[in-house]
């Protein structure tokens, strides 16, 4: 949960106990076919694609279908803000379905819905007989292009970005790539450099300046910011981050010595390492924690480039800081078991899946989704505190932390609960 | 059997960029490879090899060229990587081509030449690193470059596009309903006990596969989902080319969307070299020992749902069938015994290939060679006569092919030597033999 979410947190229901929402097996009853379910951010609402006739489908939302059905709908999901998208067909025409209502633009296809972080913009990529392109809340960039490949959005919406073929390539034309035909559309409009690859881009926090992975030749890959490249190439970088509230990019980088991470091209953290990616600054915008390597087939978390002390022989997904930026946590994989690692100390208990861990608002206490089987629990502080459910989604810390939001299916009904923590934690 | 002699070929991956080398920037290039990216390893097997030419025999290249010398694995190294370790790597540019069209046209890197080295020294090692060398210099065959070429910019080998990769499976899952009820591919499903990927030629040519395995998925009421976003496709010919951070990158890719998903395992289509990077080689240039989520191959994942009795297998497909056993999985994973049990399972009458097992000749595509291209098509069928001997042997109709590379590559050899047989996925067997209950018929 990230400090946006917890802000709009604060106007959630936190007082009711137990809100039995929907009986799914009655969704069963009613459509022939009920798909993967999504719940809302504040659990109030929970919605499902369905097919609603031989030919056709719809949205189920708390067990009551939209008005609009469709020849084909997918991707289902809520913004952060709550507000429910699908994409969706008929007669030929995409477009995306808000709330259930369309977007003006309809197009030959539809794809890569995604939101930005403050949850006010939606964007997809689309395809139409123009050329490839993206739409943000039904307006379409103005230009389109051979291709489309990715759908970024700032912080703020305002701006968005996608890598982009900017010139048709035949089959086998190992020439004209070489020369470099991809670059970076913001807001439509493309980088004036060209390059053999982009990839992984990044905003600034202000959303001004945009950061991506380019590749210049065979084994010559750096970062280049607003089109313009680190003087320092590499045999291969990841994705870059902005600094928090600077225009400085933070990205991983090979060179002889092993991957390190780089600031504006010069050595970050002087340790290389096996493998570093999925660097992340923590909300004070100066802590920064990576998933490193540190010997082959060894993973950890370093934060400011000191590497915990526990290794992981499997994976570690990404670290995931406090709101103080004190303290970090982890979904890791340890000899096939899943587990949550917290400043290095993993929980005791493995389990067949964890999902990514959060903080309680004063850092003292995490939680996290864990399945065992196909049974979902909460898990507090390493604690199995509550379940087993049939479905269940992330917990939530209320925004004072005396409570959780748990949103599960249990015995096929839909339940939004808050859970005091005290009590749970006497389980 | 033999084919006519070959003309000279002609390639612009390997043409062209000859015309900018030097010797000296040849050994600039090869000195970094030989200091920085080779070790211990390299030097064993460089000494330890006492040119006994046992390797020989083992090599479908060598059998199908009347027993040249040259097409002898330990004559590859030597024409090859002798001389560029003899001369420091100061050699003429054409030199780096003849190099390439030996590490990367006439050699499969099957790893069945090692089998028969008295020291087990593994050769396809060594004309990898040929290859890298090659592949650092920017001379690869044309359509094997244009292969990375599309790995690297779409993660996928054939310029497959988001939409069009995304709109395949949405057709492909109204094919499959028309077969199986509510047969579904669920995309981007979070937590699935399954999530199953595939090779590009899948969405782009073959997409009927991409159906069959929905309806096979439903039958066997099997938990999965494939993403709609990039790490879909399994293979990776970067690793074949030498260009081993796009293989990284590949390969990341493949295995984030599965943990992105949360799924419990991947299972791979059936593809032999896709599931090499996938497991072996990609997973390790990362850093990982193991892949982080298990993975298993198509043949181990029928294999279960077979014996396990989700399939039921209610009739065998009777006509006469041979298998073509791939190397990345029989020779390098040990699946031969799977294999074998899932086609006495579903196949009334099979025909053993001889040799067989881990012994099984290559099906001379694989290794990158059949994504060379078509200018490299005749020498990569002529280099395989033993395999269409074999092949005529067995007496089959139908040749089971567990992996792409392998299933083009003997299409190419059935009709290249006039064989009159067919080749088909396991998949394709298992839609013709199994119960699709009353419950769940369209």
């Amino acid at each position: 949960m990230n400090e946006i979410i917890s802000n709009l947190a604060k106007s959630w229901d936190w007082d009711t106990p137990s809100k039995n929402l929907s009986d799914i097996s009655q969704w069963s009853s009613n459509f022939s076919e009920v798909q993967e379910l999504v719940t809302s951010m504040d659990g109030e609402r929970i919605a499902s694609v369905v097919r609603a006739g031989d030919e056709s489908f719809t949205v189920c939302v708390n067990g009551e279908p939209w008005s609009n059905t469709f020849e084909k709908a997918w991707s289902l999901k809520f913004s952060p803000a709550g507000v429910l998208f699908v994409i969706a067909m008929n007669e030929d025409e995409w477009s995306v379905f808000e709330e259930d209502e369309p977007w003006n633009d309809t197009f030959e296809y539809v794809w890569n819905l995604n939101f930005s972080p403050n949850g006010k913009i939606a964007g997809v990529n689309v395809r139409s007989a123009e050329g490839y392109g993206a739409s943000l809340n039904g307006e379409t960039w103005e230009h389109k292009f051979v291709q489309v490949r990715s759908m970024h959005i700032s912080n703020d919406g305002r701006n968005s970005a996608g890598s982009v073929q900017m010139e048709p390539l035949s089959e086998g034309d190992i020439v004209t790539f070489k020369k470099g035909i991809w670059g970076l559309a913001v807001n439509g409009h493309p980088w004036e450099q060209r390059f053999l690859n982009v990839w992984g881009c990044a905003f600034s926090g202000d959303g001004t300046r945009v950061a991506a992975e380019v590749r210049l030749k065979s084994g010559s890959q750096t970062i280049a910011v607003d089109g313009i490249c680190w003087n320092e190439q590499f045999k291969a970088v990841w994705e870059p981050v902005f600094i928090p509230g600077t225009h400085e990019v933070i990205a991983p980088g090979l060179s002889s010595k092993g991957w390190q991470l780089h600031i504006n091209g010069s050595p970050l953290w002087n340790q290389p390492f096996n493998q570093v990616w999925r660097q992340k600054f923590g909300p004070d915008g100066k802590r920064l924690a990576a998933v490193v390597s540190p010997d082959f087939g060894r993973w950890s978390i370093a934060v400011d480039g000191t590497v915990w002390k526990s290794t992981f022989s499997d994976v570690v997904i990404e670290p995931i800081f406090s709101f103080d930026s004190k303290h970090v946590a982890a979904a890791v994989k340890n000899n096939n078991r899943w587990t949550i690692a917290v400043d290095g100390v993993a929980w005791n208990q493995g389990f067949d899946m964890a999902w990514n861990p959060y903080f309680s608002p004063d850092g003292n206490m995490v939680v996290a989704r864990i399945a065992l089987g196909k049974n979902y629990f909460v898990a507090l502080d390493g604690k199995l505190v509550l379940g087993p459910f049939e479905e269940m989604w992330d917990p939530i810390f209320s925004p004072d932390g005396e409570s959780l939001l748990v949103k599960c299916v249990d015995d096929s009904r839909y339940f939004r609960k808050i859970l005091p923590v005290k009590e749970l934690l006497k389980k | 059997m033999g084919l006519a002699p070959l003309p000279l070929v002609n390639d612009a991956g390997m043409d062209l960029p000859i015309q900018e080398l030097t010797p000296e920037r040849i050994a600039v290039v090869f000195n970094r490879i030989m200091n920085t990216e080779t070790a211990a390893r390299f030097k064993v097997y460089m000494n330890t090899c006492v040119h006994c030419g046992l390797c020989s025999d083992a090599c479908h290249w060598f059998l199908s060229n009347d027993r040249d010398p040259r097409f002898s694995p330990v004559g590859k190294v030597k024409q090859t990587l002798w001389t560029l370790v003899q001369k420091k790597g100061r050699v003429q540019p054409e030199f780096i081509k003849e190099c390439s069209r030996i590490a990367q046209t006439e050699c499969n890197v099957c790893r069945r030449c090692s089998m028969y080295c008295p020291f087990g020294i593994d050769i396809a090692y060594l004309l990898l690193t040929v290859r890298r060398i090659c592949s650092e210099l920017g001379v690869v065959p044309q359509f094997l470059q244009d292969t990375v070429n599309s790995h690297a910019v779409t993660l996928n080998q054939m310029w497959v596009k988001q939409d069009e990769w995304i709109d395949t499976l949405q057709w492909q899952e109204d094919d499959a309903r028309a077969e199986v009820r509510n047969a579904r591919i669920p995309l981007d499903k979070e937590g699935a006990d399954v999530f199953y990927s595939v090779i590009a030629p899948e969405p782009k040519i073959l997409a009927q596969l991409i159906g069959n395995i929905a309806q096979i998925m439903a039958v066997a009421k099997v938990d999965w989902t494939m993403p709609s976003f990039d790490g879909w496709d399994n293979s990776n010919m970067a690793m074949y080319s030498g260009d081993f951070e796009t293989m990284g990158r590949v390969e990341r890719s493949h295995h984030d969307a599965a943990l992105r998903l949360k799924s419990r395992r991947i299972v791979m289509g059936e593809c032999g070299h896709a599931f090499r990077g996938a497991v072996y080689d990609g997973p390790k240039w990362l850093g990982w020992r193991e892949p982080p989520i298990p993975l298993i191959h198509a043949v181990d994942f029928y294999h279960e749902l077979i014996t396990t009795g989700r399939l039921k297998i209610i009739k065998k497909f009777s006509t006469p069938v041979t298998v073509q056993e791939p190397c990345n999985i029989i020779r390098g994973r040990g699946l031969g015994v799977k294999l074998r049990e899932i086609i006495d399972a579903t196949c009334s009458d099979f025909r053993p290939p001889e040799p067989d097992f881990e012994h099984n000749y290559c099906c001379g595509a694989g290794g990158g060679v059949i994504n060379c291209g078509p200018n490299w098509k005749a020498s990569r069928v002529k280099g395989n006569s033993v395999k269409a001997e074999q092949l005529a042997a067995t007496g089959a109709h139908i040749v089971i092919t567990p992996c792409h590379n392998c299933h083009s590559g003997i299409e190419d050899i059935i009709s290249g030597y006039k064989l009159g047989m067919h080749v088909k996925f396991f998949s394709e067997i298992l839609m013709e033999v199994i119960e699709i209950p009353d419950e769940l018929q369209a």
